[in-house]
Formats: structure tokens, C-alpha cells, sequence
């Protein structure tokens, strides 16, 4: 489309309002759009679609945890074959579940359904640009996530049924089909869906990387960066650095599957036949695989942070508290997240000594994320605070993250992880700090944006309630299993009656498992809610929520190339809530300091001056050069 | 156990009410159109507000209630030296944890509730004050130095060499259980293994040419260690990955293929004394596996059977060798072999000439795996 503006005279491109643009067929627009807030809410919708299937997992494999051996006849039009006659379900069939659930948990619905929705949506809003750096291959980066996810759909479906090996699909089990049905198709279904996803995320990973660069508007200096665009802009580079490295794993895990090729395995004797291959380690998948593994737990974690800094200090109308301190725990976060990765790796057999060196990182990387957690509690110190259900998801959130980094520390003693790897313990520390408080990162940036995206509001009683019945339900059922988890029991059992030490807690597993029912129903509500105030909800205003930022200066549904004029410039950082003096309890963005000499502290009457340098500079338009 | 339940029934049926009467106020309040709050401030901004308050009293109590239910079903104390050293160093941690655990979530909670949205009163501007945040960052990281420190010393002093006493005994992992091999009736020493040279009989691939291995004898039911001195674990694995855990003994350690591993630990407490203690006849240690391996993970117990020196040196003089089962392997031992091993063979061989059928390309298998062979002592 943009070919044909090419030659038309740029200091009258724009006045007329893109008027120009011919129509765009509804492919082009609704489907293979180029355009980020589609793109973005692509992204969303496919999430959602992702988690209920994947929470839906959970909830059938609770239920054999809950009530071990648990007829399941009345869901057999589903499971079919992996249900015995008696409609028990497959042990081999159980792990297929834990494995998909993990894996679509993380990949699809926490890395692309919460990066990649607010990253598309948010950065060129938020940065004051027309659109992303480059739509196509923002475009694409879409059409890989959602092939990637049509393959790992279709090995649901299949005979020998999915990967089963845990999300981390370690060797040699992942490696030979002989150890387990789902180490055949599925599995390499697996390695091609992941494979695509990792295209996917380094087409998108670039895309945000360049546009927060390149692309922000006058004024927008790094230091007036909105907290949520420094998240997405640390995060895009974790993944573009560490997202490469699961894609060897999984390239020589092929290797070794169908080519015959030794990375992974060594002097293995499998169904009464030896293997010739030596020489391979699984170890080194493992390293591999943490390499990536754990930034990835940042990956998801570090945006619902930065959403979570920009609701909190909205909808407390106070600046965030030590704003400096929040870019400096998040570039902290994501340096220590790469020389982590060995503490998932104690007990693996690797050398001791390197357990000592990977325990003292790990412990350090407790400093920054408390730093987080206290900045965002003094945030509402006498704050005047607004509980809109995004709120409430923040404020769940930071609970979440406290509750769920301090186990971690446990975790990280390498000596006390001993005892603990591989147990309930760490099921219910990671389900905490990385699942559910990433989960609510979501939900609370779903709140917020929602008029943004779609114009209208959400209900907001039925989104309190939702976020209650969440809240509870979320330590009810993650709580209790750390209980289990000191009491020795291992994860990824498909039920615990065969050992006489996990013979107790069988009240508490099924208490647990009708608090998950309880908290996957509780769901619905959000559903509900999202779709029926896309199209009833009631009509949003500008800037229903106050705020600061540049996405709330556009149209209440803000169109192709987002601003109809000229991009605003920038002249302030984006938290001036209840500064004192001024005549509203918030100074968006755009309003200059010499419009404010009432509220102006004095070093910010010196800024005054710039003023006129920000106004000249370049527009950095991108539609003002020919596109 | 009831006591959990009933606590967590009550924290969930107080709350379900509570947004349920939440929910019925606002219906309400749409109908009378009684609140008077601007146009920005959400509906039932302090309901919300209270719910925090009664969220931190509810789970005050839940935490401490179950906590104390549960507690009852925890391990007992550890079985081994190095346990019960972790032991005391996870309920430190877990004690000094507790506090940030409480403060931060109660002061998250409380200033919810206290800072909710009033009309009139307007925020505090207060965007940073460096004092507070270098407090705050110094204050976690000497917390930290002091946890890194003490578990580092716990891990190295696991981690380190076995003493030279300790009895060295071997366990695979395969689909889907384990194997343990012990030194032997006589010179209680492991002999060779090599993976080429597993068959149906001979599970953990023994090699007979090696001295060492003619008195060696297996067990796939139970594990029997002696108390008071240490146990070195060897450990591997056939086929996947498997791991080695004794819940009671605080002992983890991954079984790798192509990789043996090892765990030394000192169990101090025969099962008899842990039965006394616990006033269970019919307990027993186990041992599990904790690395997913496949279909039958769940499954992999073995009994472990800690007893004094004395009972542990007769069971192991009263087992019967891996010849003594399989007598027809004896045509695997080398000639300048054959006169010791006869000695590990049932009172009337059983014709130990007649070769087995897969003899020859186990011996063809031998000598391809070279290098492969390795030595487990
Ligand atoms: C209703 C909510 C959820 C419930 C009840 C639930 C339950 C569980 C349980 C019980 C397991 C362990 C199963 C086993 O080891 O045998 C598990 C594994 C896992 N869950 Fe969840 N989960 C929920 C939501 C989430 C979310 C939001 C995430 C996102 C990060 C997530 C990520 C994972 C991962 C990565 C695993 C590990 C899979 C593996 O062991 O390979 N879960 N889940
Ligand atoms: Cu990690
Ligand atoms: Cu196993």
C-alpha cells in the first residue's frame, strides 16, 4: 500500500488526515494487517485461546491428582483413547497433559499472549510513533506464532499424542521413541512448533528493539520512557540473545533423533538393545536449555512488571516511587538472569563447584527484585488510590511476586535444593512468582488498555470480582502444594499412592483441586466481561483512567498511524500525578513545562529552555518520509 | 489434615459470601443511585479497600492454621548427618524469609486500604529519596551474603569426597525401577561395567573379566545400607534420566546415562530405631525417582533398609552372587579367571561348559565398547 504515496509532497501528507489511503480489503486489515494494535489484538485473542486450553489441561490432571484413579468416562467425546475402559486416565497421557500445559503455559500464552500483545500495542502508543518499525515483519512474527501453534494443535491430536517429557523435554527421554509414545510424532511436532515460535519471537524481538530505538517521538528521551516500555525493551533483548540458544538445543535434538548424531546421548541400553552412540551428554542439553529457560522466566515476567509500575502509580495518582531504581532493577534483572541458569541444574550431576558459583548469583539477584517489590509498596504510601480491576491485579501481583521471589531464594541455596528440587515445592514457588503473577500482569494490562483497544470499558464490578475470586483462588490452590512440597513429594507423578511417604496430604489434594476448579471457573467471568464489552461495554472516553502517557493523547480508537495530526511531542517524564501546586492531580506527557510554572520544581524551570530545541528537532515521523 | 480443610473452607465460604454481598450492594446501588463519587473513582472503591483488610486477617490465619495442620504430616527429622544439618538450615531460612514474607504483604495490603481514594485529599508527591533506597538495597543483600554463606559451607561439605571407609554401592536407574549392585560377599569391591554388556539377566551390564566383579551381586527390590559410617551412592542410569531421592535421608542426586554421579551421605538411624521412634512397625524408607523417565515415573520405589554394621555384614555374606544365579555366565570369565569364579557358582554347576547362545556377540559387543568400559571404584 505505501508504495503508491511515494513522490507525494511531504508538507502535505497529513493534513488531510490519511484521507489518502485507499481502503484496505478486509485481509489486509483484519488478518494480514501490518497494522500493531491488530497485530496486538491477534496476539491477545490467540493467548486467550491458548490459556483456556492449557488451564483446562491443569484442571484434568488435578483432578487425577485430587482424586487418584477419578473416573473421567463423562469426558471421553475428548480424551477417547486416553482413558482406559474404566475411564481412568493414561499414565502416559497424564505427562502428555503436564508437558502441554507447561509448554503452552509459558510459550504461547505468557511469552506471546502478554509480550506480544502489549509490546505491539503499547511501544509505538506509548513512544509516540506511527506504528512499529517494520509492520511486515511484525506481521509475520504473528503468522510463525500462529503456525507454530497450529503444529503443536494438531500433535494434541495425533496417535502416539503429544511431547510428554516435561515442558523441559530433557534427553535422552525426548530422544528415543522407544522410551515413551509420546517421544515419537509428537515430539518432533514439538521441535518444529518450537522452532517456528522462535522465528516468531526473534522477528517481534527485533521489531521492538529498533522502534523503541529509532522511533520515538521529539523529546522522548530514555529518561522519559514510560517504566512498561523500558520492560518490553529489556525483555525484547533477553529474548533476542537467549531465544537463539534453545533453537541449537532443539536443532541438535533433531539431530539426534533423526540423524543418528550423539550430542545428547551416551552408552544407553533401551528395549533390550544397546545404542551405538557415546560420547554425548545430557547435561549439555540441560545447560542449553536454562540458557534460555531461565531469561524466559524474566521474559514473561519483566513486562508484567513494567505494567504493573505504570498502573500502580496511575491509578495511585503518585509518581512511581525511585523511578531511576526501577530501570536500574530491570537492566540488573536481566543481566543476572543470564548467568543464573545452573541453579534449575544442582542435582543434575554437574560440578559441585559450579553449584557454589551459581548459588551466589542467583542470591544475588534477590537485591534487585526486593528493590522492585519496595518501590512498588511505597508507591501507594499515602497515595489516593483508585481500585480499578487493573489496579487490583497490580496490587495482586506485587503480593504474588513477594510471596512467590522469596521461595525462590530457598530454591536457590543450592544445598537446600537438595531436598527440594524437582518436588511440589518448586511446582507451587513458579506457578506463584512466574504463572500467576505473570497471569495477573496480564489481566491487569487487559483492565487498563482495554479502552484503548477496543474503545470501550470494561465492567468494572464484574472485573473486581474477578480479580478477588482469582486472588484467592490463586493462593489456595499454590499455597497449600508448598506444604506437599516439604513434605517430599515429587512432581510430574501421575498420583501418589505408590510410595508409603506420600501416602498423607490426600485431603489437601483434593482441596486443591476444587480450589483450581473454583479458580478456572472464576475465569469465565473475565471472558464474558472481554467479549461482551467489545461490543456493549460501555463507551470509553479519551482518558478514562487520568493518565499520563502518550497512548491516551490519541482518538479514543486510535487509527492507522495512530495520531491524526502531527506525533505530540514530549517534554516531561510520564508519572507528574499530584504534583503540588498544579491544578489537576495529573500532567500528561505533552504539556511543557513553561504551561505549568505552578507546578514546575526548579530544576525543571531550566527545562523550559529546551522546549523550543524539542519542537524543532526532527519529527521522526514516519509517515512524513515517503513510505 | 480435617483442620486444613475446614479452615480453607471457611477463608473460601467467608470470601465467596463477601463478593456475593458485594455484588448484591452494588445492584443495589445502581437502583438507588445513593453514591455520590466523581466519574473517575470506581464503583465499590472501598469495599475493595476493606477486602484487603479482611484478606490479610483471613490469611493470617489460614497461613498459621494450616501451617500447623500440616506440619504433622511433614517428614520426620532426617535420617542422616547432613540431613538434619539442611533441616535446621531450611527452617532458618524459611524463618528469616518469613518476616519480609509478612511485612511487605502486610504493609502492601494495609496501605490498600488506608490510602484509598478519599475525596479532597490529594497524593503525595514523592517520587524518590535515595536514603531509603540504598537502606533497602543493603539490607537484602547482607541478608543474602549471610544465606549464601551458610549454604554454601552445607554444600561443600556434601559435596566433597567421600571419606575412604565409606561403602560403595552402586544403583541404576532404567524404565521402570532400580538396581543396586554391591562390591560383594568377599572382597567388597565393584567390579567393571560396560552398557554393551546388558541382557536380560545381567541388568547392570557386569563385566566378568574383571576380578573385582566375579563375587558382585544385585538386588532390584531393596536397598540395604549400614548406619553410623558413610554410604557412597554410585549412580547411573541404563536409559533416560532418572534421580535418585531418599526422602528421609535428604539425599537427591541425578542418575545420567553416560554420566555416573554420586552422592555420599551418613544415615544414622536403622529403620528399626526410626520405627520405634515413630511408633510404626510397618515403616520403611524409601527411595523414589524424581526425573520424569516415562510412563511408569511415579513408580520406581525401592525399600531402603538402613541397619547396624553387624546385621548389615551378615545380610550382605548370605546374598547369592550374580554367578551364583546366573551360573552359565561363566563363560564370559577369561580362563585365567575361571578356577576363583567357580568358587562364586551353586555347590554342582550346572553345566558351565555349554556356552549361552548370546556369548559370542557379547563378546563381540566387549570388545567394540572399548573405552566405554569404565572402572566404578
Ligand atoms: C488453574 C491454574 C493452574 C493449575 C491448577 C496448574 C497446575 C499445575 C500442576 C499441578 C502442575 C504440576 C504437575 C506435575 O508436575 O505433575 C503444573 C505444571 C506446570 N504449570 Fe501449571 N497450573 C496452572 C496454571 C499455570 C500457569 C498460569 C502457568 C504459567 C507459567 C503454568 C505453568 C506450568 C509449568 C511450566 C508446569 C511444569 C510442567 C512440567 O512439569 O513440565 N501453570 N501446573
Ligand atoms: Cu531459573
Ligand atoms: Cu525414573
Amino acid at each position: 500500500m505505501s508504495s503508491l504515496e511515494t513522490g507525494i509532497d511531504i508538507t502535505k501528507v497529513h493534513d488531510d488526515d490519511h484521507a489518502h489511503h485507499e481502503e484496505l480489503s478486509f485481509w489486509r486489515k483484519y488478518v494480514f494487517s501490518e497494522d500493531h494494535k491488530v497485530i496486538a489484538k491477534q496476539y491477545l485473542i490467540t493467548g486467550i485461546f491458548w490459556s483456556i486450553i492449557g488451564l483446562g489441561m491443569s484442571v484434568i490432571f488435578r483432578l487425577q491428582l485430587g482424586f487418584p484413579g477419578i473416573d473421567m468416562s463423562w469426558m471421553r467425546p475428548i480424551l477417547g483413547q486416553w482413558l482406559d475402559e474404566t475411564g481412568k486416565l493414561d499414565p502416559n497421557f497424564y505427562l502428555a497433559l503436564v508437558t502441554m500445559h507447561g509448554t503452552i503455559m509459558v510459550f504461547f500464552v505468557l511469552t506471546a499472549g502478554l509480550s506480544g500483545t502489549f509490546s505491539n500495542f503499547l511501544i509505538p502508543l506509548q513512544i509516540g510513533a506511527r506504528d512499529m518499525a517494520s509492520g511486515f515483519l511484525n506481521m509475520l512474527s504473528y503468522w510463525f506464532f500462529f503456525i507454530a501453534g497450529v503444529v503443536m494443535f494438531i500433535s494434541l491430536f495425533i496417535q502416539t499424542g503429544p511431547a510428554s517429557g516435561g515442558w523441559v523435554v530433557y534427553p535422552p527421554l525426548s530422544a528415543l521413541p522407544q522410551a515413551m509414545p509420546g517421544s515419537g510424532l509428537g515430539m518432533s511436532l514439538w521441535l518444529v512448533s518450537m522452532a517456528l515460535f522462535i522465528v516468531s519471537q526473534l522477528l517481534g524481538g527485533i521489531n521492538y528493539i529498533t522502534t523503541v530505538i529509532n522511533l520515538r517521538t521529539r523529546g522522548m528521551s530514555f529518561n522519559r520512557l514510560p517504566l512498561t516500555i523500558w520492560a518490553f525493551f529489556i525483555t525484547a533483548i533477553l529474548g533476542l540473545i537467549s531465544f537463539p540458544v534453545l533453537f541449537s538445543a532443539a536443532l541438535l535434538l533433531i539431530f539426534d533423533r533423526q540423524f543418528g548424531t550423539s550430542f545428547y546421548l551416551s552408552e544407553i541400553y533401551i528395549n533390550g538393545e544397546a545404542l551405538p552412540n557415546v560420547g554425548g551428554s545430557p547435561i549439555l542439553y540441560q545447560h542449553l536449555f536454562w540458557f534460555l529457560g531461565h531469561p524466559e522466566v524474566y521474559i514473561v515476567l519483566l513486562p508484567a512488571l513494567g505494567i504493573t509500575s505504570e498502573i500502580i502509580a496511575t491509578n495511585s495518582r503518585k509518581p512511581i516511587f525511585g523511578y531511576r531504581a526501577m530501570i536500574a532493577s530491570i537492566i540488573g534483572i536481566a543481566f543476572l538472569a543470564f548467568i543464573v541458569w545452573a541453579h534449575h541444574m544442582f542435582v543434575s550431576g554437574m560440578n559441585p563447584f559450579l553449584g557454589s558459583v551459581f548459588m551466589f548469583l542467583t542470591l544475588i539477584i534477590a537485591v534487585p527484585s526486593a528493590v522492585k517489590a519496595f518501590n512498588y509498596t511505597t508507591t501507594l504510601w499515602r497515595g489516593n488510590i483508585r481500585f480499578t480491576p487493573a489496579m487490583l491485579f497490580s496490587i495482586g501481583l506485587v503480593s504474588l511476586f513477594v510471596t512467590g521471589g522469596l521461595t525462590g531464594i530457598i530454591l536457590g541455596n543450592s544445598a537446600l535444593d537438595i531436598q527440594l528440587h524437582d518436588t511440589y515445592f518448586v511446582v507451587a514457588h513458579f506457578h506463584i512468582v512466574m504463572g500467576a503473577a505473570s497471569a495477573f500482569g496480564l489481566f491487569a494490562g487487559v483492565y487498563h488498555w482495554f479502552p484503548k483497544m477496543f474503545g470501550r470499558m470494561m465492567n468494572t464490578t464484574m472485573g473486581q470480582i474477578h480479580f478477588w475470586a482469582t486472588f484467592i483462588g490463586v493462593y489456595l490452590v499454590f499455597f497449600p502444594l508448598h506444604y506437599t512440597g516439604i513434605a517430599g513429594f515429587p512432581r510430574r507423578y501421575y498420583t501418589f499412592t505408590s510410595y508409603e511417604f506420600t501416602k498423607s496430604f490426600t485431603d489437601l489434594n483434593a482441596f486443591v483441586t476444587i480450589a483450581a476448579i473454583f479458580t478456572f471457573i472464576a475465569q469465565f467471568l473475565f471472558l464474558y466481561n472481554f467479549f461482551y464489552s467489545i461490543f456493549k461495554g460501555k463507551k470509553a472516553s479519551k482518558n478514562p483512567w487520568q493518565s499520563n502517557t502518550l497512548e491516551w493523547t490519541t482518538p479514543v480508537v486510535p487509527g492507522h498511524g495512530n495520531w491524526p495530526g502531527e506525533i505530540p511531542a514530549v517534554y516531561r517524564w510520564p508519572y507528574d500525578y499530584s504534583k503540588p501546586g498544579a491544578k489537576e492531580d495529573f500532567i500528561p506527557q505533552t504539556v511543557p513545562h513553561s504551561q505549568t510554572p505552578e507546578s514546575n520544581l526548579p530544576h525543571e524551570n531550566e527545562e523550559i529552555a529546551i522546549e523550543k530545541d524539542i519542537e524543532a528537532q526532527n519529527f521522526n515521523d514516519q509517515f512524513r518520509n515517503a513510505h | 489434615m480435617v483442620y486444613i480443610i475446614g479452615l480453607l473452607t471457611l477463608v473460601f465460604l467467608v470470601l465467596t459470601v463477601m463478593v456475593i454481598a458485594r455484588l448484591r450492594n452494588v445492584v443495589k446501588g445502581v437502583n438507588s443511585g445513593t453514591e455520590t463519587r466523581p466519574e473517575n473513582i470506581p464503583s465499590g472503591n472501598s469495599w475493595n479497600a476493606n477486602l484487603f483488610i479482611l484478606f490479610t486477617i483471613f490469611s493470617i490465619i489460614g497461613v498459621i492454621g494450616t501451617y500447623i495442620a500440616a506440619e504433622e504430616d511433614f517428614l520426620p527429622a532426617a535420617s542422616s548427618v547432613h540431613g538434619r544439618r539442611l533441616d535446621d538450615l531450611f527452617w532458618f531460612s524459611m524463618g528469616v524469609l518469613a518476616i519480609p514474607f509478612l511485612v511487605v504483604n502486610f504493609l502492601l495490603f494495609y496501605f490498600s486500604y488506608k490510602y484509598q481514594y478519599k475525596p479532597g485529599r490529594i497524593a503525595t508527591y514523592y517520587p524518590e529519596n535515595h536514603k531509603l533506597e540504598i537502606i533497602w538495597t543493603a539490607i537484602p543483600a547482607i541478608v543474602m551474603a549471610l544465606l549464601v554463606f551458610t549454604g554454601w559451607r552445607a554444600w561443600s561439605d556434601i559435596t566433597s569426597e567421600a571419606p575412604a571407609d565409606a561403602e560403595v554401592i552402586e544403583i541404576v536407574g532404567k524404565q521402570f525401577n532400580w538396581i543396586v549392585r554391591y562390591g560383594g560377599v568377599d572382597d567388597n569391591r565393584l567390579g567393571n561395567y560396560n552398557y554393551k554388556l546388558i541382557d536380560a539377566q545381567n541388568e547392570v551390564g557386569i563385566d566378568l573379566t574383571d576380578e573385582n566383579s566375579l563375587d558382585d551381586f544385585t538386588n532390584n527390590t531393596e536397598i540395604h545400607i549400614p548406619a553410623g559410617r558413610p554410604v557412597l551412592l554410585k549412580i547411573r542410569a541404563r536409559d533416560v534420566l532418572h534421580s535418585v531421592f531418599i526422602p528421609h535421608m535428604r539425599v537427591k542426586m541425578d542418575a545420567v546415562p553416560g554420566m555416573p554421579t554420586k552422592f555420599w551421605f551418613v544415615p544414622d538411624k536403622t529403620t528399626n530405631e526410626i520405627r520405634a521412634e515413630l511408633g510404626d512397625p510397618n515403616f520403611d524408607y524409601e527411595l523414589a525417582c524424581t526425573e520424569i523417565c516415562g510412563r511408569g515415573h511415579f513408580a520406581m520405589r525401592m525399600r531402603v533398609i538402613v541397619e547396624d554394621e553387624a546385621s548389615y555384614r551378615k545380610w550382605v555374606s548370605e546374598q547369592k552372587t550374580f554367578l551364583q544365579t546366573y551360573p552359565e555366565y561363566l563363560a564370559k570369565v577369561p580362563d585365567n579367571l575361571k578356577s576363583k569364579a567357580m568358587k562364586y557358582l551353586p555347590e554342582n554347576p550346572t553345566a558351565p561348559a555349554t556356552a549361552p547362545a548370546d556369548s559370542t556377540t557379547a563378546q563381540e559387543a566387549g570388545a567394540v565398547g572399548v573405552g566405554a568400559s569404565a572402572s566404578v571404584r
